[in-house]
């Protein structure tokens, strides 16, 4: 069984208030030295055993392209393994 | 002419769109359920606010997958007039119908309130009854409502006089003050290319009785039935 741990995250230059509010608070809270802060959505998505890794990465990146990313304005990277859940 | 306004699991404006529709303009409209694959006989489609699947994953980004949605798409395409109002418009941008994508709020804040618009373009199928660059009151309820286009796609708007209304302050000055979620260019509603698409934050059909605090909205779907 193949397992994709998928990240989408805003592309760069697109505002993310939610990441600039966490940044602004842990500044508040005294930590100086945080240079930048990114937020994002993490995906787990398990393929069924017998594809092989480039139908696996294929079908994992369709369905970031179509489904779980908006292309517009984010991006994502995903790492594949093989697990044994 | 008849309306149709979809309804998704999550949809929570569409009775206010019925009702506008029935009760206050007296035009036939009917309800239309996001499992149908074909629709005859409409002359107009309205996608609803609301929160359609829970607004999970990105608003509107589940709803665009709706048997429905293929069926609206061939709609459009054959020159069949579609409103997205807010969740409805998110469910545009989404499905590829409109450009841009719709962000949370700058402030990272629901607003719910009554804004400004200004009509920047009075000579479009929906815009029609209103005259140049006037003011309108309507109600906004919306957490992911910051219009965002990159550059070009922006210019294309332009260009192509695609960007129907703008918040503006009550004289009509279209301000950073008055944007009221961070839009590009105080944009809350735009067009598709060939004009028969809207999709716009504000709520056109919360303002369509007096007793609401406005009737502003009411051009819009006037502006259709003087097409039809």
């Amino acid at each position: 069984m193949w397992l994709a741990k998928i990240v989408v995250t805003y592309k760069r230059g697109i505002l993310n208030p939610e990441a600039k509010t966490i940044q602004h608070a842990l500044e508040t809270l005294g930590y100086q030295d945080i240079d930048g802060l990114e937020s994002g959505k993490y995906f787990e998505v398990r393929l069924k055993a017998g594809l092989k890794q480039t139908q696996a990465e294929q079908a994992v990146r369709e369905i970031c392209d179509r489904v779980l990313s908006n292309p517009v304005i984010q991006q994502y990277t995903f790492e594949l393994e093989e697990a044994d859940l | 002419m008849k309306f149709g306004v979809v309804v998704f699991p999550g949809s929570n404006c569409d009775h206010d769109a019925y009702h506008v529709l029935k009760h206050v303009l007296g035009v036939r409209v009917e309800y239309i359920w996001h499992k149908e694959t074909a629709l005859r006989l409409f002359d107009a489609i309205i996608l609803p606010g609301g929160f359609a699947y829970g607004d999970y994953l990105r608003a509107g980004a589940v709803a665009r997958f709706s048997p429905v949605m293929q069926a609206i798409v061939k709609f459009a395409e054959q020159g069949g007039r579609v409103i997205g109002i807010c969740n409805g418009f998110q469910v545009l941008v989404e499905a590829g119908m409109l450009p841009g994508a719709l962000l949370p709020n700058d402030h990272m804040r629901f607003r719910c309130q009554e804004v400004y618009l200004r009509v920047a373009d009075h000579t479009t199928d929906f815009t029609r009854q209103y005259s140049a660059g006037q003011v309108l009151k309507m109600p906004i309820a919306h957490y992911c409502g910051q219009y965002f286009a990159d550059d070009d796609t922006i210019k294309l708007l332009q260009d192509q006089e695609r960007i129907v209304f703008q918040y503006c302050d009550a004289q009509g000055a279209v301000t950073k003050t008055a944007n009221p979620n961070g839009s590009r260019l105080n944009i809350a509603g735009i067009l598709n290319e060939s004009k028969n698409v809207l999709g716009m934050m504000p709520h056109p059909e919360r303002a369509g009785e007096e007793i609401l605090g406005s009737t502003d909205g009411l051009g819009i779907f006037k502006s259709l039935l003087g097409n039809a």
